[in-house]
């Protein structure tokens, strides 16, 4: 196991749903309860010290026919002091599709946030400014879903094809 | 020109005889004002043809306007997204006539290897198009033969109605 999880497990272990290692690569799985705990602390150890959110993004899983939360939030978080990096995965149920905004820990969130509720209509709560950042606000739905139709088009002006 | 008299002693200064239609077709095509309405990657390939290595000055094209109100020729130079098209829509307008339209690039002409939610389907969907060049950008000489044949349609279209 990486440090960062033995780190992790040994001070946040019952937070963690799941964690592993590939290549060097180490991923830990949060329920969103745990989330801002996580970060936060990921953020101010000085061991760790994960000063940038590099990304954050989601995936949908909804053509996996697999028994699994619809969705997952994805950060990937980088140490400019510890050259390292972390990923760290949240499921979101499709039923109740929110997660806690991270904009207070790191402000680069924000962006992200918004361009996830855009994309795959996860809400952030806590988020100062969440509308949608890529598409127009007369745009229904959220394009990245896998069940939006893949030949739908909302055009403002001209023939609706 | 219909006839042209060379200089003689009778008449030092020498004339010509021409139409109106003609005289003012001539003038219209050596002096496109172009507003180069730039979105995308063709914009590197607008600016290789308006550079001085291929030279649309040499066409009476040279000056472009970035206002509306002084420009006759609307160069869309890229994709256009759904989001993007009432402010092509609005920029039209703003033109005063006579004013024509380019396609440029294969993405303005038919929306290109696009076919997704956020893309317009070809701007003739919004707007009447005078000249396509396609191309994935197209090359320097294409857009020149783009410009020639929009010299030709200024030339030979009426130009008082």
């Amino acid at each position: 196991m990486g440090k960062i999880l033995d780190r992790l497990k040994e001070k946040l272990g019952e937070s963690l749903l799941a964690s592993h290692e590939f290549r060097g690569d180490e991923t830990v799985v949060v329920g969103r309860e745990a989330l801002l705990e996580v970060t936060r602390f990921l953020k101010t150890d000085s061991g760790l010290d994960f000063n940038i959110l590099m990304d954050l993004t989601a995936v949908d899983y909804l053509t996996w026919g697999e028994a699994r939360p619809r969705f997952e939030v994805v950060y990937h978080l980088y140490s400019l002091s510890k050259n390292h990096r972390v990923r760290i995965k949240v499921p979101v149920e499709e039923k109740d599709p929110v997660v806690p905004s991270l904009t207070t820990i790191w402000p680069a969130a924000d962006w992200y946030e918004r361009e996830v509720w855009d994309m795959f209509g996860i809400r952030f709560p806590g988020h100062p400014n969440l509308k949608r950042i890529l598409m127009y606000e007369e745009f229904a739905g959220h394009p990245l879903r896998k069940d939006y139709p893949v030949t739908k088009r909302q055009p403002l002006i001209g023939p609706k094809n | 020109m219909n006839s042209f008299q060379e200089d003689t002693p009778s008449s030092p200064a020498g004339f010509f005889t021409s139409k109106i239609e003609e005289m003012v077709g001539w003038a219209r095509k050596f002096s496109i004002f172009q507003y180069p309405f730039v979105t995308a990657c063709c914009g590197m390939e607008y600016m290789s043809v308006a550079c001085s290595h291929y030279d649309i000055d040499r066409f009476g094209a040279g000056l472009p306007r970035f206002s509306p109100r002084q420009s006759d020729v609307l160069m869309v130079v890229g994709t256009i997204s759904h989001k993007m098209a009432p402010v092509l829509k609005k920029i039209y307008d703003q033109m005063t006539e006579p004013k024509w339209v380019v396609a440029f690039g294969v993405c303005t002409c038919t929306g290109g290897f696009y076919d997704n939610y956020a893309t317009v389907m070809g701007i003739d969907t919004i707007l009447p198009v005078d000249v396509y060049i396609p191309g994935c950008p197209p090359r320097p000489e294409n857009v020149l033969d783009g410009l020639m044949k929009l010299q030709e349609k200024i030339q030979k279209q009426k130009q008082f109605t």
